[in-house]
């Protein structure tokens, strides 16, 4: 199989006042097409490894690996010209809240089209249909009124859906999902991830789904990655993740209420220092 | 290692301890890191230096000085800058100009001082009272500060001295009675934010009456951003009281006041420039020193803002 | 443009124009406070009104007939009454030098000022927006720290020095500029006779008269005060454009455009400038302001016939109904400008609620 993803020894530094910072120390992974899931607590380096493909990370950040490929292309030897080219057309990415991700004085509709008509240079009506096919595409049933709101008059499940459109117009062939449905209600959470997994399913897209919640990659990937202090402490195949060795991921698992389980109360994550190191 | 040296070290490592054991230690160590800060911002540094230049300048003015600022001498009139004994030349009474600016040095900073100890704490009383009571009373005093805000400053301050009449006194009261509004603003957005926390409730059923909490509660918790207010003020007060002695409704001569002195070299600015160049180059510095020092400041203690 | 397009800003515009409801009430209450103030400051002052009119040999018939025009035996808040009905009605009395009206006086003299100060604005926009952003984008480095002195500068200098050093070098030494005043001597005459007064804007005068011999004059008058005064706005405003810009580029929908593959240009001109500019609106209004304060020590040195040199004139000569007039118009001035910022504000921003 080819690889639509290889990472190798990713370190990305962040450099400040009492010295350097590593956030993510040698990371390594490969990617086809298919749903890799990255999990891990807030600090362990899930995001960073995500906008570190996109090469998004903004100085005082310094990123360094001993290879990042997509799709044949290296990543950390093409200048940031051609590195726009891929964003957008062959990366995208869904981030977390639409309240913050969406430009707040701009109308939905000009951000939906603005990379239709300035990268493919298409006319206002058609770039307009298309833009209203990617809203339809999300379920928006009234994709005219929505086009013409601003990000604030929209509900959050509204606005990621938004967001979902906006990154799957120009048909990437890697979306990286960073936590996509955490600051959504829950009531629809289910709803905007299987839009989401629907869309990538059918345009058989490679998939990077970063969140906190394990079960919920579990269910949505095929291949799940725990990360810890800004290194990846296990790999596991969905379907196999009750039988995961590290001490983290089962605490991970054991932290998470069960319907029907005990009453007792959760226990909490015992950490142990040689798990950062390795 | 000497031994001085490893008291250092261990002086310094104390206070770059992550983990403090005392509320001192966190304090002191927070401080020490801000000036880590500062110390890497060379135009705070330029700032610090030329606040701290002003007060040995003011403090030492009868040492400095090579000649007295009021002697006048008018054989000696109008002399260039480079004048054997008169660095900066003489003014058209034939008194040294550099004397008279280093003298000039006190007034600048007589000042600033009142002005720094009197509008602040109008401003903070204000302000604290009003957020604190909120309602009819916070009404009326807001409306009454954005009375004030509506005023240009400079030209408040000029109906007042025309009323109260010219004078140092004068002009540091209109300047004051100007500049208090801004703080009442700041330490009335600081009270909200206090106001309705638990340690304010845990004050209040111990007994403590709305002097009491306002006094020994919230008025300190404001402290901090008003004084960075200040600093940041204190170039405004130096240019409004220049502006003022410059329209002759400030200090009055004989005083070596800078904003005067560029006054009086204006008659001669096309064919004695110096006159006029020398005392304003003095309020560009001095002021320029304030602004530097009070950016640098804002930056340490409020990282937001620090060019990252 | 769809017709729910047009019915939406529609709407938009009436919910401002509601809001602007509450801001004029508040306008109200505030310029109420501003005209107490000069009042008072007006009853306080150690110069006897009824002596100034009359004179120090009038009898004291004379004194109380005057006294009695004046409104002064009346009870203060029946005076103040009167005051704030008349001032309502453009009467600040008379001048106590000229004899004539103060609101007349004020009208032939604030129109330069107005020049001087759109002219300055309009400079510190043109340079201080691109200069903030470009400094906000690239921090740190040698172009951010030039700007940041350059805006420092400006903040630091008082403006009157800076005027007389601009005098000295561009029009004393290079001359490259008109001195004082708003044209040569020998135009200054010609004016008098040959120009109608329009608008009372220089500039706008000789051009709709089409002098261009003395639109030619007027600017080489103008420039170096204009020039000035903008260069303090520019300090302030690109300081704000920095800091404003700074705050936008850290914010998520830069990284969505970014991710979206935009151009970096587009990014930061298009993205985060239609955020910059919300808040940017109360800062040029705001400097548009306090050019007018500047204004009254710029217009000192450069003898332009503006509301500054009228109230500063006036104070010496001890013309108290002249200086609490020009106050008062300055006050409105400011307080106007507010109150446009606000309204201007809840347009552009489409949060506003």
């Amino acid at each position: 199989m080819s690889d639509l993803l290889t990472i190798r020894d990713l370190r990305v530094t962040f450099d400040t006042e009492t010295g350097p910072v590593e956030a993510v120390r040698g990371v390594s992974f490969r990617l086809g097409r298919e749903r890799l899931g990255i999990v891990g607590e807030s600090g362990s380096g899930k995001t960073i490894t995500g906008r570190s493909v996109l090469r998004l990370i903004r100085p005082p950040g310094r990123i360094e690996a001993a290879e990042m490929t997509f799709d044949g292309i290296d990543l950390t030897r093409i200048s940031e010209r051609e590195m726009r080219a891929l964003r957008g057309p062959r990366i995208a990415m869904v981030m977390q809240d639409p309240k913050y991700s969406l430009n707040p004085v701009m109308k939905v509709g000009a951000q939906l089209t603005e990379g239709l008509r300035l990268r493919d240079r298409l006319g206002a009506a058609e770039a307009r249909r298309k833009a209203i096919e990617a809203l339809e595409a999300v379920q928006i049933r009234d994709p005219e009124r929505v086009m013409e709101a601003y990000p604030h008059e929209l509900s959050g499940g509204m606005g990621q859906r938004v967001m979902i459109a906006m990154m799957l117009i120009p048909n990437p062939d890697l979306l990286i999902a960073d936590e996509p449905t955490s600051a959504l209600d829950v009531t629809v959470q289910a709803e905007v991830l299987s839009i989401l997994d629907g869309l990538v399913r059918d345009r058989g897209m490679g998939l990077i789904f970063i969140s906190h919640d394990l079960r919920l990659v579990a269910r949505f990937c095929d291949r799940v990655l725990v990360m810890y202090k800004g290194r990846i402490v296990e790999e596991v195949a969905a379907g196999e993740l009750t039988r995961a060795k590290h001490p983290y991921t089962q605490g991970l698992l054991n932290c998470l209420p069960r319907i029907g389980g005990s009453r007792a109360p959760l226990p909490g994550l015992d950490r142990d220092a040689d798990w950062a190191r390795a | 290692m000497s031994g001085a040296e490893m008291k250092r070290g261990g002086v310094i490592a104390w206070l770059r301890e992550p983990n403090p054991h005392s509320r001192t230690q966190a304090r002191l160590g927070q401080a020490y890191l801000s000036w880590l800060r500062m110390r890497r911002n060379p135009l705070a540094m330029v700032g610090l230096t030329i606040v701290l230049l002003l007060l040995v300048m003011a403090a030492l003015a009868p040492w400095l000085a090579p000649h007295d600022p009021y002697v006048q001498d008018l054989t000696r009139r109008l002399l260039p800058p480079g004048t054997p004994g008169h660095l900066l030349g003489t003014d058209d009474f034939g008194r040294d100009i550099l004397s008279r600016i280093i003298y000039g040095s006190r007034i600048t900073l007589y000042i600033v001082v009142l002005v720094a100890v009197s509008a602040p704490v109008l401003g903070l009383l204000i302000g604290t009272v009003s957020g604190y009571f909120g309602g009819f009373v916070d009404q009326v005093l807001m409306r009454i500060t954005d009375i004030f805000l509506a005023f240009p400053r400079l030209i408040l301050a000029l109906a007042l001295v025309a009323v109260l009449g010219p004078g140092i006194e004068n002009a540091v009261l209109a300047i004051a009675l100007t500049a208090w509004p801004p703080y009442a603003r700041v330490a009335r957005a600081e009270t909200l934010t206090v106001r309705s926390s638990d340690y304010i409730a845990a004050v209040r059923l111990q007994g403590a009456g709305a002097p009491r909490i306002i006094w020994g509660h919230v008025m300190p918790m404001c402290l901090p951003s008003v004084i960075i207010r200040v600093t940041l003020d204190m170039a405004g007060v130096i240019l409004i009281a220049a502006g003022l002695g410059f329209l002759g409704l400030g200090v009055q001569p004989p005083l070596p006041e800078w904003g005067l002195m560029i006054s009086s070299g204006r008659k001669f600015l096309f064919e004695q420039w110096w006159v006029a160049t020398m005392p304003g180059l003095a309020i560009f510095i001095v002021s320029l020193g304030f602004n530097l020092l009070g950016d640098g400041l804002r930056d340490v203690l409020d990282p937001r803002n620090s060019g990252k | 443009m769809s017709v729910s397009d047009t019915s939406f800003r529609d709407s938009r515009l009436a919910f401002a124009l509601r809001q602007g409801g509450g801001i004029v009430l508040s306008l109200a209450a505030t310029l109420l406070g501003l005209l107490l103030v000069t009042f008072f400051i007006g009853r306080v002052v150690p110069i006897d009104p009824v002596l100034a009119v009359v004179g120090e040999r009038a009898t004291q018939a004379q004194y109380d007939a005057v006294r009695e025009a004046l409104g002064l035996d009346q009870p203060l808040w029946k005076q103040f009454g009167i005051y704030v009905w008349d001032a309502l009605h453009g009467d600040f009395g008379q001048s106590i030098r000229t004899r004539e009206p103060v609101v007349d006086e004020i009208r032939r003299y604030f129109p330069a000022t107005l020049e001087l100060a759109t002219l300055a604005t309009i400079f510190g926009v043109i340079v201080g927006v691109p200069a903030g952003v470009i400094a906000a984008t690239r921090p740190g480095s040698l172009i951010d720290q030039i700007v940041r002195i350059v805006g420092l500068m400006g903040y630091s200098m008082p403006v009157f020095w800076l005027g007389l050093m601009g005098l000295l070098l561009f029009y004393g030494i290079l001359g490259w500029v008109g001195g004082p005043g708003q044209l040569d001597a020998g135009y200054q005459m010609l004016m008098e006779f040959e120009l109608t007064r329009h608008t009372g804007m220089i500039l706008l005068d000789t051009a709709l008269n089409g002098r261009w011999d003395m639109f030619a004059n007027a600017l080489s008058h103008i420039v170096l005060p204009a020039g000035i005064l903008g260069y303090t706005s520019m300090a302030y405003i690109s300081r704000m454009t920095r800091s404003f810009m700074m705050n936008e580029l850290g914010q998520e929908y830069i990284t969505t455009a970014r991710v979206k593959g935009m151009p970096e240009w587009r990014v930061i001109w298009v993205h985060a400038l239609k955020n910059v500019m919300v808040p940017l609106i109360t800062v040029v209004a705001l400097s548009y302001a306090y050019l007018l304060e500047g204004s009254v020590l710029t217009e000192t040195i450069f003898a332009w016939p503006g509301l500054g040199s009228y109230i500063t004139d006036a104070l010496f000569a001890a013309d108290m109904p002249a200086v609490l007039g020009g106050t008062v118009v300055v006050g409105v001035v400011f307080i106007g400008l507010n109150m446009l910022s606000d309204i201007l504000y809840r347009l552009v921003d489409p949060r506003a609620k």
